[in-house]
């Protein structure tokens, strides 16, 4: 069955079974591994994209479920060589270590940021809760979250 | 027993670190796979021209003789980058950076210009592994060595181009200058893409912690912006053309044999199926097929039985192996009369402590790719032991060393859980079969499961106090955990210390910071409970039995900044504290927490910590690691333990086996002394330790009821 997805901007077709993870399908199909598999059940956040601008956690979404919608990997997130507001804030803040669950945390927060430019500490806890980092990055994620929401505010960043 | 002094035996951690061995051994002789192999396989990796002593055919040896030879280390390419290899591997601990800063500040060269090649077998002097917390201390050490001489050899070599005196050069800025002459050189220009063929002098001078410019200062992680953008590619993103998924089929329990398996439908849907011996495994062109495939054999499993974590402590008491462990040996030390001065003091203390397996639960779980070309093996994978995987290839395949490479892509994480090469056995076994390159990427379930874990142990305490609240005698018993930070740095005139080895009913071994956290934690809270029993302050009575400098000043200066003594704010409000010597490093932990026994839950509100490591390379990435070993060290010592029965885990999937999250993290401040006059020690480990017990106090402080198990609270702590 062939299953039209639309990711980054760029539309694709793919030949898979209908329930294929959409994680499988970036990773396995289109070559595209910044999201990563971590639990596969949904609860570490470490293959969260954007659907339509909202987070959604790649690993229990099947395909067919977002045929034609407009998904936003990490890799499409940087305008060419200017990165997105909470990639830059990820670096200035040093938020990561091995860096595993950190395009899983850049999705989230950006899906975040796009409801709330300026999310209190509690807010950015609920929200990132099931994002799981076992470097233990916390608190540098959240000033990152905190740094690039001021910085979206300022620059008007538009949703992605 | 005996109070005649008995020979203390260090375990080594290396060997400590070594106990795990390949799961599999192949019959691959009888299957002649080869005869099929060679012309079709495809070299996908354009080989960076090997420095010297990688050419000599791994002429330097093992262990801790590091090669002499700058040409081993370190490359000045003709665009002027400079390119060092070492066998140490990127699992977040952030040394390519440290390691990029030391080089920078000997070399003079901007950081940016530098290329670390890392654990690639082929192309990187030994090294035995990324544990320990050796990095800093050896191999940053040794960069900075390489990096002086180097540094040296261009100024000479500019000197003689220029007929002057090297004393009249200066290297900066990847050239040397002469100020003199008004003129400059590139190092890229005297060099020529040519080897730098000298050998370290005996006595160089490095430059001091003091001057240091780069290294001391926080640089940023080098590569950060790979990592933002989803570029970087971990093991388990590795790809070649052709690569097929392969599936593992799992026994139904630990040291269950297999009888008999029948592959014939996985067959029929396409999948190449390879048996060999307990090893059945299927390949197929994606992850979807190789697993259909899998799961449609029919397997009979001879299985035995297994004890279970209810019995777990008594099991660990009956089955010690008496000195016979997996490393070799056991850890035994005794000093003064220990029965006499137990025997003569008024006020003894005696007290079990505990701890569970946990599992690492690194996010990025194991991952490796393999590729044959003829019987030259390639794999790409997640370990912190690249060289030692490619002994358990060697062993697995009945192979030479020299024909297999194994490169370790910055991987994600391993806090000691990635020493062994399952993935990479698994890989290679089955990209032998089908003639294709085959990647295997455990899922969560088989991490939690085939993998390793962090041993579980027993710790029986003994203390006698003399009426000054001077310890008088300690005796220390500890089944299976390790005898990692088992002797306590408390002045104790008489002392037995005693690790007992367990054949241990789970595949355990190496996990950051190792038995020192259970040792910690049975010291650190025994302390604490002696205190109590002498209506001592916790903090006086340490102070009063330390003697060792180092590890006062952070006593000293985390109870500064906590406020340690200041009066309770309302119910439920704990405070406590732990700290200790390990890895070179010196940590003192304080911890508030609120226990609210309606509800049972128990918060970690707040944790100092003050470090020392000597001199400081990296301070933000100093601050990382320690504030990363507290959030890591709350799963263990609150809630994390790994439940199995009749040989199965029981909780193998994150639903089930909680780590912390964003909503356990306590506010934490981070006090870090900079000893510019000692040198650098390792930060991965130490900072982990004076948690579990900083918590444990303080949530006796808060409730009166004295929790001598790890996880302290994984069903909460309500009022009974």
């Amino acid at each position: 069955m062939s299953i039209p997805l639309v990711v980054n901007g760029r539309s694709y077709s793919l030949e898979v079974d209908p329930q294929t993870p959409l994680l499988t399908a970036l990773r396995e199909h289109l070559d595209l591994t910044g999201s990563k598999y971590g639990c596969g059940e949904g609860l570490c956040g470490a293959c969260t994209v954007l659907v339509e601008g909202k987070a959604q956690r790649s690993c229990v979404t099947p395909v067919s479920s977002v045929r034609g919608k407009k998904i936003t990997t990490i890799e499409g997130l940087a305008h060419g060589d200017d990165l997105h507001p909470v990639q830059q804030a990820f670096l200035d803040e040093g938020a990561m270590q091995c860096a595993f669950c950190t395009s899983g945390m850049i999705m989230s927060a950006v899906s975040l940021l796009n409801r709330n430019r300026e999310p209190s500490e509690k807010q950015i806890v609920d929200a990132m809760d099931g994002n799981v980092c076992r470097c233990g990055t916390h608190t540098r994620v959240i000033a990152a979250i905190q740094r690039a929401g001021r910085q979206m505010s300022e620059s008007k960043e538009t949703r992605r | 027993m005996t109070t005649k002094n008995i020979v203390r035996v260090d375990i080594e951690p290396e060997r400590y670190e070594l106990a795990e061995r390949p799961t599999y051994y192949f019959d691959v002789d009888r299957r002649d796979f080869f005869k099929f192999l060679g012309a079709g396989a495809l070299v996908v990796c354009a080989l960076k021209s090997p420095g010297l002593g990688q050419e000599s055919g791994r002429a330097h040896g093992r262990g801790d003789a590091l090669p002499n030879d700058i040409a081993s280390w370190l490359q000045v390419s003709e665009n002027g980058r400079v390119t060092v290899y070492t066998g140490k591997v990127e699992i977040g601990q952030n040394i390519r950076t440290s390691l990029s800063q030391a080089v920078s500040e000997e070399l003079h060269v901007p950081i940016e210009r530098i290329d670390l090649v890392m654990g690639d077998t082929q192309l990187t002097p030994f090294d035995m592994g990324t544990f320990g917390s050796r990095t800093t201390p050896t191999m940053n050490l040794q960069l900075r060595k390489v990096s002086g001489a180097a540094r040296d050899v261009l100024i000479a070599m500019a000197a003689k181009q220029w007929n002057t005196e090297p004393a009249k050069l200066v290297a900066a800025d990847g050239k040397v200058a002469d100020p003199a002459g008004n003129r400059s050189i590139e190092y890229a220009e005297l060099v020529k893409g040519k080897q730098l063929t000298a050998t370290l002098p005996a006595e160089d001078p490095l430059i001091p912690a003091s001057d240091w410019k780069v290294a001391g200062t926080s640089v940023p992680k080098v590569n950060g912006r790979d990592f933002v953008t989803g570029k970087h590619r971990y093991p388990s993103d590795q790809t070649l053309p052709d690569m097929l998924y392969g599936k593992v089929l799992r026994p139904p329990s630990f040291g269950a044999t297999l009888v008999s398996a029948d592959t014939q439908k996985a067959e029929q849907m396409g999948a190449t199926v390879v048996r060999d011996g307990n090893f059945v495994g299927v390949a197929a062109p994606t992850t979807a097929q190789a697993e259909t495939a899998v799961a449609t054999i029919q397997a009979k499993w001879n299985e035995v039985s297994q004890p279970s974590n209810k019995e777990l402590f008594d099991y660990l008491r009956e089955n010690t192996t008496n000195g016979s462990d997996p490393t070799g040996d056991g850890d035994r030390f005794e000093s003064g009369s220990v029965d006499q001065a137990f025997s003569s003091s008024s006020h003894t203390l005696k007290a079990t402590y505990t701890v569970q397996y946990i599992a690492h639960t690194p996010l990025e779980t194991r991952a490796a790719l393999a590729q044959w070309d003829a019987d030259h093996l390639t794999v790409w994978t997640g370990t912190q032991r690249p060289f030692g995987v490619r002994e358990q290839l060697a062993e697995a395949f009945h192979l030479p060393e020299e024909k297999i490479r194994v490169l370790m892509p910055d991987m994600g994480s391993g806090y000691g859980g990635k020493h062994t090469g399952e993935t990479a056995v698994e890989a290679a076994r089955l990209a032998r079969a089908t003639r294709h390159p085959v990647k295997v990427v455990w899922t969560r379930e088989e991490e939690f499961t085939w993998a390793y874990f962090r041993p579980a142990g027993v710790m029986d305490v003994k203390s006698a106090v003399n009426s000054d609240g001077m310890l008088t005698a300690w005796e220390f018993h500890n089944y299976n955990s390790g005898s990692a930070g088992i002797r306590p740095y408390y002045e104790i005139p008489n002392q037995r210390i005693i690790f007992h080895p367990v054949k241990s009913p789970l595949r355990q071994g190496s996990y950051r910071a190792l038995a020192a956290t259970a040792n910690h934690f049975a010291r650190e809270a025994h302390m604490d409970e002696i205190a109590h029993s002498l209506k001592m302050d916790p903090l006086e009575f340490r102070l009063k039995n330390l003697k060792n400098e180092r590890l006062r000043a952070v006593f000293e200066a985390a109870a500064k900044k906590f406020g340690w003594g200041k009066a309770k704010t309302g119910p439920g409000q704990g405070y406590g504290m732990g700290g200790g010597y390990e890895k070179l490093g010196n940590v003192a932990t304080f911890a508030e927490v609120h226990v609210d026994r309606k509800s049972g839950e128990v918060r970690v509100k707040r944790v100092v910590t003050a470090f020392e490591c000597g001199a400081i390379v990296n301070p933000d990435g100093l601050k990382n690691q320690v504030e990363g070993s507290n959030i890591q060290g709350l799963g263990g010592a609150l809630f994390e333990a790994i439940q199995f029965k009749d040989g199965k885990i029981l909780n193998a999937a994150l639903s089930e086996y909680r780590v912390p999250r964003f909503s356990d993290v306590p506010q934490m401040e981070t006090v870090l002394l900079d000893r510019k006059d000692l040198p650098s020690a390792g930060a991965g480990e130490c900072p982990l330790v004076g948690l579990a017990p900083a918590i444990g106090n303080a949530i006796f402080d808060a409730t009166g009821v004295r929790l001598r198990a790890l996880p302290l609270v994984p069903d909460g702590l309500k009022a009974t």
